[in-house]
This record gives C-alpha cells, structure tokens and sequence, in this order.
C-alpha cells in the first residue's frame, strides 16, 4: 500500500486544483511553483472549474495491471477553459462516442485498485459530457 | 575541448527477438564479447550500460557491476544511465564524454533489455512507469496510448487520411527483410496496414513496434589509439547532443511538436558542421509511426503537419532522398528499450563502413541516429562519419 503518495495528491485528484502565476497571471495544472511559461515563483493556489473540451483520445484495450478489470476504456487530453491540458478518462459516455471538442466536465470516480490484497481504493478526477440541466 | 577524433572502433549485437533461453546477463555478454572482438581486442575502462526496466522485469538493478564482472571486466568503472526509451543513446552519449574528456582511454557501451521474462498487464504496468506516475499512469495511460493521443491530433489538425501513417511500417518492414538480426525480415503490402484492427485508436499493430529482448554493445576510442591493423573504414561520432522536454504529454503548451527532438538535432547539425542535407541517412526512433512523422519535421525535412507524406512518397525509402530506418527501424527490427540507442548506432556503423549488405547506402558519409524517451521527453541525437 502506498497511502502517503496518494494522499498528498488529494487536493489535486478531488478537487483540480492548480496554480496560478503572480507575474504573468498562466494557469498552471499540475502544481509547480514554478511557472512554465515566464520562469518566475508562482504558488498561488487556484482551482479550476472542471470545464473544458476533448482535445484527443483514445480507447485503451490493453491495460496495465489495476485497470485490467475495467478495459476497455478511454483516456483523453482535456483542455481545460482556463488553458492548461490534463490527461483523464472520460466516464459515462454510455452511447456517445467521443470526439475532438466536445465538451465535458470533471467528476470524481473511482481511478484504480491499489496493488495489493486489501485492495485500497484511488478515487481522483474523470471527465463525462456534459450534462444538460 | 575535443582535439581529437572520437572512433567507433567495435560494434557487437545479439539478434533481436523472443529470447526465452537467454537472461539480461547472457544477452549483455554477449554483445560485449562480440563489440570487443570487432575492435581487434581493445581492452575498455569503463562501461556504461544503457537499460531502462531491468529493476521491474528482471528485479535487477545494478546492472553495472554484474555485467562489467560476467563480461570479464570485474574492477573497470561501471554504472548504469537510464533516460527512458532513450537510454541507449543517453549510455552512448556518456561514453562518448568520457573518452573525450581523456579521462578514459576506451569505453564500452552496451544496451541491454530483457523484456520477455514479463507479458500482459504487469508488462504494460512496467512500461506505464516512463510516464508521469502522479498525472499520467495514475489514470490509466499506456505507453501506445500516449502515442496514441498524439496520432488521434495530429491526424485530426493536418487532415491526415487513416492510413496516412502506413508509410513508416511498409519502409521499416521492407529494409528489415535484409537485416539478419532483425525480429520480422519479411516486407508487408499497404492493404494488410489497411485491414489491421486498430490496438489503441488511431493506431493500428503495424504503428507500434514490438517490444523485444536484445543486447547491443560499443567499443569507443580516441583515433590515435586504434590498434595499427585495425580493419574497418574507420567511423567518427561526429556529434553528440541531448536536449529534454516535459515528462507528461499534457503539460506542453504545444504537444504536436517534439521540441527536443528539433533542438537536438539542431544542436547535434550545427556540431558536425554540416547542412541536414548532406545527411545519407537517418536512425529515427519509430517506436510509433506517429514519433517517425513528427521526428522528420522536429528534424526539419518536412514541414510541420507533413512528415507522413515523405514515408507515403519514398522520401524515406532506400532509395529515396533520406533512407530512413535502413535495416529495419525499430518497428521490424524491433524495440529493445534501453538497448535500442545502441543498436541505432552500430547500424550507422554498418552503412558507413559499407557492411549493410543488401541494405547498403552506396557512399554514405553521414549518418543521423536520434532515440526517444517517452513522446521526445528525452531526445539523444549523434551523427557519425566515415573518414577517409
């Protein structure tokens, strides 16, 4: 079991939050502290809202020990509206099939089985279309 | 400063393939052996092995030891350098310092990969660790897959038909049929790409090259201290360069575009002093054809959103403007991780010291090898040269 690695991601897998930069105002996911684009110190928190659109994807058929038991599934790129990509399954697509620029949104699913016997759980962020109210 | 010319004086290789009677250790002696042997028994310093999953597929890191004691070399300098994918170029490239530096006389250089021993998920576990473990694997994302994201985009923002990317495999497949030591020696027909299933959408089996044990090695030298009877046209490293990009694929503001690929090419060019068009070959690292079409414009032989096309017109053939993958590529010769890097160089070796057989580039001069960690996280360039 490797608890502490996962739950010091916890503000990252459960609630996206990044960074925004002081100096050039770049959104940043995952956090840095330093900012990618200008260089400078930037560790103030900001959490994104979840939104954004399919930027490319793919069917995983083959998976890695973990997920074996859930493929096949779909992993995407998903741009974020304030800028930044992140890499995520989509979840709940049920008849639809993905595409480039459809949008979603984040919700929190459950990611994988820990590796060993009493199996502890890894929940973090999903992406599913966007639900219509 | 380097004042002297850096040789490539001995080249050794186990075939690759399905090597089920054959461990880590027994494929790495090997190429030792043979790479020793082939430079008229120079006697090496150090060793730098080039490996990437040892410690996951054959729970055995440390492999600087053991392979320096069991390739009869017990007390040199030895340690492993990993850079994912690439780390055979990144092994070659810590060599080629070392002797340049003159702190080391003769280096060996050997890459080595044993992938066979581990299969399924546990295998696609293993190479899941060369991406980024907190923002990538943690979801679920696979080497192919990765890959796999990138072809889906770039064919997507360039129009690309669907077998637009069959090019790579019909070239690598046929120059591998003339490699002995190639895992598939037979060429394929554009309409078998076509009918393939895809694997992991866009990519199709004949995208990804198979994974496959190997061991390569490498005897370098400075040129004054070849042995006086030493029988090869005598091969240059004519430059060396390294360059890195982010480790996840999502954290680049541009992902269709390898960077690093680009910058150490550029590097490694302007190093050797010459123009990318006297070139008579390029070692690209087709471990995907998508990494193969973005390598050549990161390269500069096409413009961007158009290196698919040199593989689908013959710009890449043997008999093309720039032979590409000419004996086989990674995708029919096929992929020995950390050996790979390894095995690009000593096909350079061979071409330029005119010992391709029927693969052969009539005169070549110069050869561009280039291997990849990851989607060019990692890009290790040489160029070598035959002297006259």
């Amino acid at each position: 079991m490797e608890i502490p690695r996962h739950w010091r991601l916890n503000r990252q897998r459960y609630g996206l939050i990044g960074e925004v930069c002081p100096h050039c105002e770049v959104k940043i996911f995952p956090p840095r502290d330093i900012c990618p684009a200008c260089g400078q110190e930037a560790k103030t928190s900001f959490a994104f809202s979840g939104r954004g659109e399919v930027f490319s994807f793919t069917k995983i058929y083959e998976a890695p020990t973990g997920f074996d038991e859930t493929a096949p599934y779909t992993v995407a790129l998903v741009k974020l509206e304030e800028g930044p990509l992140v890499t995520a399954q989509l979840t709940d697509l049920g008849e639809t099939r993905p595409e480039i620029g459809m949008p979603v949104e984040m919700v929190t699913r459950k990611l994988r089985q820990d590796g060993d016997e009493r199996g502890m759980l890894i929940y973090g962020y999903k992406f599913r279309p966007v639900v219509q109210a | 400063m380097i004042m002297t010319d850096i040789i490539v004086a001995g080249i050794g290789q186990t075939s690759v393939g399905e090597h089920w009677d054959e461990s880590l250790r027994s494929l790495a002696v090997q190429a030792i052996q043979a790479a020793i042997k082939n430079s008229g028994g120079l006697q090496p310093q150090a060793l730098y092995v080039g490996n990437m999953l040892g410690a996951i597929l054959s729970r055995q890191t440390h492999l600087g030891a053991l392979l320096a004691d069991y390739g009869g070399l017990t007390g040199i300098e030895a340690e492993t350098v990993e850079a994912g994918g690439a780390s055979g170029g990144a092994a070659l490239r810590q060599g080629y310092l070392a002797v340049a530096s003159g702190l080391v006389d003769v280096a060996l250089v050997v890459g080595v990969e044993k992938f066979t021993d581990v299969i399924g998920p546990d295998l696609e576990a293993a190479l899941a660790t060369l991406t980024d473990a907190d923002f990538e694997s943690v979801h679920g994302l696979t080497l192919t897959a990765q890959a796999a994201l990138l072809a889906g985009r770039y064919l997507h923002e360039n129009h690309v038909p669907t077998d637009g990317l069959a090019g790579f495999a019909l070239t690598a497949h046929s120059n591998g049929a003339g490699n002995k030591n190639a895992m598939f020696r037979k060429a394929i027909a554009l309409d078998l790409y076509q009918k393939a299933e895809p694997i992991c959408d866009p990519l199709n089996i004949f995208d990804v090259a198979p994974n496959a044990d190997g061991a390569a090695a490498l005897v370098l030298t400075r040129r004054e201290l070849l042995p006086k009877d030493f029988p090869h046209p005598v091969v240059r490293l004519a430059a060396s360069s390294i360059a890195s990009d982010t480790l996840a694929l999502a954290e680049r503001s541009d992902p269709v575009w390898f960077t690093a690929a680009q910058a150490s090419v550029e590097h490694a060019i302007q190093k050797a002093g010459i123009h990318r068009e006297q070139v008579d070959l390029f070692e690209y690292y087709d471990a995907f054809s998508i990494f193969a079409a973005l390598t050549l414009e990161a390269a500069g032989y096409a413009k961007r959103g158009e290196g698919w096309k040199l593989a689908r017109d013959g710009f890449i053939a043997l008999t093309g403007q720039l032979p590409c993958a000419t004996l086989g590529g990674l995708k029919a010769r096929g992929n020995p991780g950390g050996a790979t890097g390894v095995y690009q160089a000593i096909d350079a070796v061979a071409q330029l010291r005119g010992q391709a057989g029927v693969n052969q580039i009539t005169g070549a001069r110069y050869a561009l090898i280039q291997c990849l960690g990851g989607p060019a996280s990692i890009a290790v360039t040489h160029i070598l040269e035959r002297l006259t």
